[in-house]
């Protein structure tokens, strides 16, 4: 059996020298005379480890990482039992701790082989589901949404059965599923990575939801930085298509379902699902009043199931596995896996897919390792940039939506970014109103015009001249953009800066 | 913040629920602040609580737009509802409890408020909508004087924009509540605002270098929503906020648009579209809503003028000398040349009580019939076509009836040019996903509009609108897509048999007919399925059809094909005449035909004649009177000597100048009545100072048969209102008549007009309109004609045998010419060139392929000289893709171009209606206007004030 080596062509992997090791692979093997075969496949998701190169022989596969370039020929040059002593050698990776105390139910073929190769799909039980829900009645598929607990994995968590129900029942001709790719969080890379290290998974969950509500077309609104992804998912797209699992023939149903890629506007309210409905109608990306919602409403005025990327590839397991397996899986209301992303200032950072329950500090600690300066971990941003910075004492709350709340914290996309303590909060809380000026739609009052006067409001605190009364307007200002903005973005915006009050407030004296 | 009390005093602004109205449906009930209110589903809390007598702040909201959202102090509490909703994009639910104050809801709104005040001019005093701006009502509601936010130096968003004539944008007063950008947009459609730039960098733009330089036609709406002095009238900012308001009626186009003028003492300060006017809706066109100034122009004349012949100059007098004067003249003609030696023509431009007393005038007065009206210049056709088929001289809906249509046919007219505030609700139809049929030579705006794609155009050689319409026909026939049980049911069978075997000879079909007409088969066929296929179907047309050799074969045409579908009796469908003048419908109801009387009751009725001899006290003569281009040609021939002409200008609009004014160099005593000196005034022996819209109280009738009131609004400068010049003119001819306003006129008129039977002043100040007929059967008025039968009992299928106009191309005139108007411009222009509205259309061009100009080496700019069988003008040229080889196009609005010189004398064979649509011409460059256009213009003398406001 012939070797095989893995070197992921994965864009944050890419970012740290993968092409490069691949291409000193190549050469390596060119000289020695070696005969293996270099698969470029997806990334595992543990970026502390990239590049990473896998090598696979005698049915074991073993990795090395993080590699330079220059390390490739000597690792190319080991005997197979002589690679153990190397020192970056990782063994079987998925053995690591790291990734053994994972869940991994919708990364589960993230990395393991070539993401644009349906036979790797097809024997990973790729389509097992779609096939599943061909053989079901579209009220069976949203009664298993529903029962498996599944919430929404953009950032509001709204129960995905509702919204599939509610889409299902909106009587129309023309409905439209509509994915949201457009992952403008910082610190979040989850959609990215599964598109490009498993793209056929959100077909096919695209396509059951299409099967489910009535819906034979389909749009990807995908974020416009992401370069790769567009090229794996506008190749995946032809070949699903080619192969019969998309089109007027949907694996051979006589259903139809067709999926188009449409590259976003490069503004972070067009990830806000109505203004990403304007967005691909044509229109600036203005936010939307609801009702009606794009459920009733969306694109086109059709019904719209509009989902996360995420979301919507759950949707393949819960309909592969069952119901009951994946809401065995959580705690309280948060019923199966999340998709923690590890960010910022982290020693371990990358992609950690745990069942709902496993508290922050786990996750902080277990996983990320505390912070790559080394210097003590002071503060974690949860949920993107609206969400609340977070001090050590509510790290021991569980991953779980309700219990997050209750602190005054959300888990949006499941992105956690890590500041150790030389970090200033009165500054992150000015970022957080500097980002909400950049960024707003200007479509409502509060949140195009509180966003400028918050931050003239904190450069003033920041700069020591502000008397104790602009403090108070500030606190004004957040409950007035709090409760009479029109979408998340003015509204949550005061989340980061309250909590920053809340939490260090040493930072402001 | 605070405001001048006692500007307010009389005036008040016109009332805004917020979010528009629902059709009423089911109903549901809530409760807003305690008490219930019943309101359609789909209505907004805001709506709701505003009719609940609890309004809320707002102001992104407004009427007149579809909810948006964005200012947020419309926040209201809902029970079992988290936060606090807003209230304009809120609907209502059943047994919802609604507050709309608490002491959280005045601290958010003050929250909102104070933000906006951050960043808004706090110099209310010196502002122009000081007393009349949104924000500084919501801040004094609220309490809030100033913000207490420091901010950073105020964003500085450029000078004002003042390119548009009428209003200025200042964007330092812009709190960007985006209602500009959905005026423009949602209510007129032309789409040439936008929001620059994201976040706090929103700002209004405009797609060009400023309103004048971009799409914008100044229709005016973005001004009427802005809720502060942002877009505000420059009129306002110049004389001041008005005091007190009148409502009116548009004395421009056949729209009828309800206009509310608002004034300071006797001035205009602004003319802004009356919400409640139905014609309408609160929407305008920048004729009617900012081309008034004419009324008080310079040259306006206000002391009668006679002379004895007409190379003397004019020598002012008194309105007693001046009428008698006439009645000498008058009485003397008859006394030499018999009882029809005269006569009149009434005007569409003038209110139906003013066209009925000429008429009156004229039949109990003269004693003759030799009234015509220049509606024979437009629209006779369709009052014979339709009269013929379906029963009634009239189109059969309602604007409003547009909204329903599935599928719309516009043929031979321009609307989003010539009936602008029609237009704008046909786009928001077509935007909506109605699909169009384009039936016209040019590609006409609509054709290709922003938002807007006809699904067909069918661009036909002029000349042949009854060809296509026969193949039309021929195809649904022939394809079985006709409604056989309406046709069972409604129409006449025996015609219809007849009928049948007459459209299915495969002459009328689409491939025989292709060539001739220039259009495909294949897009004949497509155009006639759809039409044939749709929920609903509804046709427009306009002069395109009418003014043709065969205008009324054309509309029975068009009434075959409504009858055809069963596309007639209901909302969405019908057959709708775009009336061109204000009045065009009222003067023709008015009976100033020489053949009808008032509700097109032909004088060989012997009843009708014998009722209007009873109640005049006269005997009538059943024998018909002249039409104009008979009394032209008696006139020539030395048999019609006195002509009263009565706001029409026919010297200028009517075809073939040169025969006309033959016509009226040999009249011994032409009385022309008009607000200007006009063309035809160069002919006159007497002149009588005219008075416009503003000065009269009257009704107009527009071309939905929608009768409205005009009303005065300033004095008459001459002392009297047209119709009392008719009046007194009767008298002095010994036909006494004792009206002292025309409230005993309308009076007189219900009594005499079944269709008219229940009209009155009282019932028209009551619903604020009312469509004919109005009587005992139809209290309220008729908004769909034809429900239950049609008005002839039986629709009648007329045969419509095409007959090719004899005005051909041939070598020596080997192009069409066809003409039209633009928005900015009315008719012959005399109001409009008298206004900023020439910022727009400063002159007529001729519109020509770029490759009939290449042949004739014309280059876009150059003068050409344009000639037909009967003369020749001269007009500057433009390169132009809208009209196809072989079709040359221009406007009539300027006199200094004399389109009409060229225009032949052919005319519709049932009512004369000159074939102003199908000229053949030969164009060629010219070098020197100025010795082509002397070479016309020596035969007479021409009317001073015409030579100056020339435009070379
Ligand atoms: C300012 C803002 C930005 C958002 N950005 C994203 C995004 O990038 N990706 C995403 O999936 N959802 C985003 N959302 C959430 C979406 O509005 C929406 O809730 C989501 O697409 C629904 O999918 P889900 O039910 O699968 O979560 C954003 C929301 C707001 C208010
Ligand atoms: S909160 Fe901000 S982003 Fe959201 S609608 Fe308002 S202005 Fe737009
Ligand atoms: S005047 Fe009319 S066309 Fe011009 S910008 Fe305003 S709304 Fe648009
Ligand atoms: S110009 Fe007036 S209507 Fe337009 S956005 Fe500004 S304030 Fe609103
Ligand atoms: S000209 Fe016609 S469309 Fe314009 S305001 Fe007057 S009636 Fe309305
Ligand atoms: S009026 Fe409701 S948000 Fe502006």
């Amino acid at each position: 059996m012939s070797v095989r080596y893995f070197v992921p062509a994965d864009t944050t992997a890419i970012a740290v020298g993968a092409d490069d090791v691949a291409q000193a692979l190549a050469a390596a093997l060119e000289t020695r005379g070696e005969y293996g075969r270099i698969v470029r496949n997806g990334s595992r998701g543990a970026f502390w480890l990239e590049p990473l190169l896998e090598i696979e022989q005698h049915g074991r596969r073993v990795g090395f990482g993080p590699l330079s370039a220059a390390e490739v020929d000597a690792i190319v040059a080991l005997p197979p039992e002589a690679r153990e002593q190397h020192p970056l050698f990782l063994g079987d990776v998925e053995a690591l701790p790291w990734f053994a105390a994972q869940r991994r139910l919708t990364f589960a073929r993230a990395g393991l082989g070539d993401p644009l190769s349906l036979d790797d799909y097809l024997l990973r039980r790729g389509f097992d589901a779609l096939e599943r829900a061909l053989e079901m009645a579209p009220e069976e598929i949203v009664q298993a949404i529903d029962d498996s607990g599944l919430r929404g994995r953009g950032g509001a968590a709204f129960p995905a059965g509702i919204k599939w129900r509610t889409v299902m029942d909106t009587p129309a001709g023309q409905k439209y599923i509509v994915c949201n790719a457009d992952e403008g969080d910082s610190g979040t890379f989850a959609d990215r990575l599964l598109l490009e290290a498993d793209p056929y998974q959100l077909l096919e969950g695209m396509a059951i939801a299409g099967l489910a509500v009535g819906a034979d077309t389909g749009y990807i609104y995908l974020r416009s930085e992401y370069p790769r992804a567009r090229e794996v998912l506008r190749v995946a797209l032809a070949k699903a298509e080619a192969a019969g699992y998309l089109g007027s023939n949907l694996a051979g149903s006589q259903r139809s379902f067709r999926i188009h890629l449409r590259i976003g506007a490069g503004a972070y309210i067009c990830g806000e699902e109505t203004a990403l409905l304007e967005s691909l109608e044509g229109r600036r990306g203005m936010v939307r009043a609801k009702p009606p919602l794009p459920a009733h409403q969306g694109l086109f005025g059709r019904p719209t199931l509009v989902h996360n990327v995420l979301t919507l590839a759950a949707a393949t397991t819960v309909i592969a596995d069952g119901a009951q397996a994946y809401a065995a899986l959580g705690e309280g209301r948060s019923r199966g896996t999340l998709s923690v992303q590890l960010a910022g200032n982290v020693r371990r950072g990358g992609l950690v897919e745990v069942p709902f329950g496993v508290t922050l500090r786990q996750l902080l600690e277990d996983f990320g390792g505390g912070t790559r300066s080394g210097r003590p971990l002071r503060a974690v941003q949860a949920g993107g940039p609206l969400g609340a910075y977070l001090p050590e004492s509510l790290w021991d709350t569980p991953l779980d939506y309700e219990a997050l709340a209750a602190v005054g914290g959300m888990l949006g996309h499941g992105g956690l970014v890590l500041f150790d303590d030389s970090v200033d909060m009165a500054r992150q809380a000015r970022f957080a109103m500097a980002f909400c000026t950049e960024e707003s739609c200007g479509k409502c009052t509060p949140c195009r015009i509180g966003a400028v006067r918050g931050t003239e409001l904190l450069d003033r605190v920041i700069a020591r001249e502000a008397p104790h009364s602009e403090l108070a307007l500030l606190e004004e200002l957040c409950d007035t953009m709090e409760q009479a903005s029109l979408c998340a973005m003015g509204g949550m915006t005061p989340a980061p800066v309250r909590s920053a009050l809340a939490h260090f407030p040493e930072d402001f004296a | 913040m605070s405001r001048d009390d006692n500007v307010l005093h009389y005036y008040e602004p016109q009332p805004d629920l917020g979010t528009p109205g629902v059709a009423a449906g089911e109903e549901v009930t809530l409760n807003i602040d305690g008490s219930a209110v019943s309101v359609p589903a789909g209505t907004s809390v805001m709506r709701a609580a505003a009719l609940a007598g609890s309004p809320v702040p707002k102001l992104c909201a407004t009427d007149s737009l579809a909810a948006f959202g964005s200012c947020r102090v419309c926040l209201v509490e809902i029970s079992g509802r988290r936060g606090f909703p807003a209230s304009c994009t809120t609907p209502v639910e059943e047994g919802m409890q609604v507050r709309t104050q608490s002491p959280e809801l005045v601290r958010l709104r003050r929250g909102v408020t104070e933000l906006y005040l951050s960043e808004h001019p706090l110099d209310c005093e010196s502002c122009p909508s000081n007393g009349d701006c949104e924000l500084q009502d919501c801040a004094r509601e609220l309490d809030i004087e100033s913000s207490r936010y420091t901010a950073a130096a105020p964003a500085d968003c450029g000078a004002a924009d003042t390119s548009n004539p009428y209003f200025t944008f200042d964007p330092q007063q812009c709190i960007v509540c985006s209602r500009c950008v959905r005026a423009c947009a949602d209510t007129q459609g032309t789409f040439a605002l936008t929001i620059l730039g994201r976040g706090f960098d929103s700002r209004v733009g405009v797609a060009g270098d400023d309103f004048l330089g971009s799409e914008c036609v100044s229709c005016g709406a973005c001004v009427s929503v802005c809720p502060t002095a942002a877009l505000v009238e420059s009129s306002v900012i110049e004389l001041g906020a008005p005091r007190r308001s009148v409502e009116t009626t548009c004395a421009y186009c056949g729209v009828g648009c309800g206009l509310r003028a608002e004034l300071r003492d006797e001035q205009v300060v602004r003319m802004v579209p009356w919400k409640d006017g139905r014609a309408n809706e609160g929407h305008a066109c920048v004729k009617g809503r900012f081309a008034y100034g004419y009324a008080t122009h310079e040259d306006r004349i206000t002391t009668p003028m006679i002379r004895d012949s007409i190379d003397e100059p004019w020598r002012e007098v008194g309105w007693d000398e001046a009428l008698a004067f006439t009645a000498a003249r008058f009485s003397e003609i008859q006394a030499r040349h018999g009882r029809n030696s005269i006569g009149a023509i009434t005007s569409s431009r003038c209110t139906n009580e003013e066209v009925y007393l000429v008429q009156k005038l004229v039949r109990a007065g003269f004693g003759n019939n030799n009234v015509d009206t220049c509606a024979r210049v437009c629209h006779s056709p369709t009052g014979y076509g339709l009269k013929t088929t379906l029963g009634e001289s009239a189109g059969t809906q309602a604007f409003a009836s547009v909204a329903q249509a599935d599928v719309i046919v516009v043929m031979g007219a321009n609307p989003t040019e010539a009936h602008p505030v029609f237009g704008s609700r046909l786009k928001r139809r077509l935007r909506e996903g109605a699909q169009l049929i384009v039936i016209d030579p040019r590609r006409i705006e609509l054709v290709d509009a922003p938002h807007v794609q006809a699904a067909f155009h069918l661009a036909l050689r002029p000349g042949t609108n009854v060809a296509v319409l026969n193949a039309l026909a021929h195809v649904i026939v022939e394809e079985n897509l006709h409604d056989q049980a309406f046709i069972d049911a409604r129409c006449d069978s025996a015609a219809f048999a007849q009928w049948r075997e007459f459209i299915r000879d495969p002459m009328h079909s689409p491939e025989a007919l292709e060539e001739l007409s220039g259009v495909s088969a294949q897009t004949l066929r497509g155009a006639a399925r759809l039409y044939a296929s749709a929920g609903n179907a509804a046709i427009y047309y306009g002069l395109g059809v009418t003014e043709h050799s065969q205008g009324s074969t054309a509309v029975m045409g068009i009434a075959n094909l409504a009858m055809l579908t069963g596309n007639l009796g209901r909302e969405g469908v019908g057959v709708n005449p775009l009336r061109g003048q204000n009045n065009v419908q009222g003067s023709c109801d008015m009976g100033s035909f020489p053949h009808e009387l008032p509700g097109y009751r032909h004088l060989s009725d012997t009843a009708a004649r014998s009722q209007f001899e009873a109640a005049w006290g006269v005997s009538i003569d059943p024998e018909p009177g002249l039409r104009i281009p008979n009394m032209f040609d008696a006139a020539v021939d030395g048999q019609f000597l006195g002509l009263y002409c009565q706001g029409e200008d026919v010297a200028q609009s009517d075809p073939n100048t040169e025969h006309v004014e033959a016509a009226l160099a040999s009249l011994e005593c032409l009385v022309v009545q008009d607000i200007f000196l006009n063309e035809t005034a160069r002919f006159a022996h007497v002149f009588l100072p005219g008075a416009s819209f503003l000065e009269k109280d009257g009704t107009f009738t527009n071309a939905e048969r929608r009768i409205s009131r005009v009303r005065q609004v300033m004095p008459p400068l001459s002392g009297k209102a047209d119709w009392e010049v008719t009046r007194d003119l009767a008298n002095a001819l010994g036909c006494t008549m004792d009206y002292t306003h025309p409230e005993q006129i309308m009076a007189e008129i219900a009594a005499l007009t079944p269709t008219f039977a229940g009209v009155n002043y009282e019932l028209l100040d009551e619903y604020g309109s009312l469509q004919w007929p109005c009587n005992e059967g139809a209290p309220q008025g008729t908004p769909t004609m034809h429900v239950e039968q049609f008005v002839r009992g039986q629709g009648l299928f007329a045969i419509t045998d095409f007959i090719p106009t004899e005005e051909r191309v041939n070598r020596r005139f080997p192009l069409i010419l066809t003409t039209g108007r633009i928005l900015s411009q009315y008719n012959v222009g005399a109001q409009t060139r008298r206004t900023a509205n020439t910022a727009w259309h400063a002159q007529d061009l001729l519109e020509i392929h770029a490759e009939d100009a290449q042949q004739r080496g014309i280059a876009d700019g150059d003068w050409v000289g344009i000639e037909s069988r009967v003369g020749a003008t001269v007009l500057r040229a433009q390169l132009s893709e809208r009209v196809r080889p072989g079709v040359v196009y221009t406007t009539f609005h300027h006199p200094v171009s004399r389109a009409n010189v060229v225009t032949t004398e052919n005319s519709d064979w049932a009512t004369n209606c000159p074939e102003y649509k199908v000229t053949a011409v030969q164009v060629s460059r010219v070098n020197a206007p100025a010795s082509w256009r002397s070479r016309q213009r020596q035969s007479v003398p021409r009317a001073q004030t015409e030579e100056v406001s020339g435009d070379d």
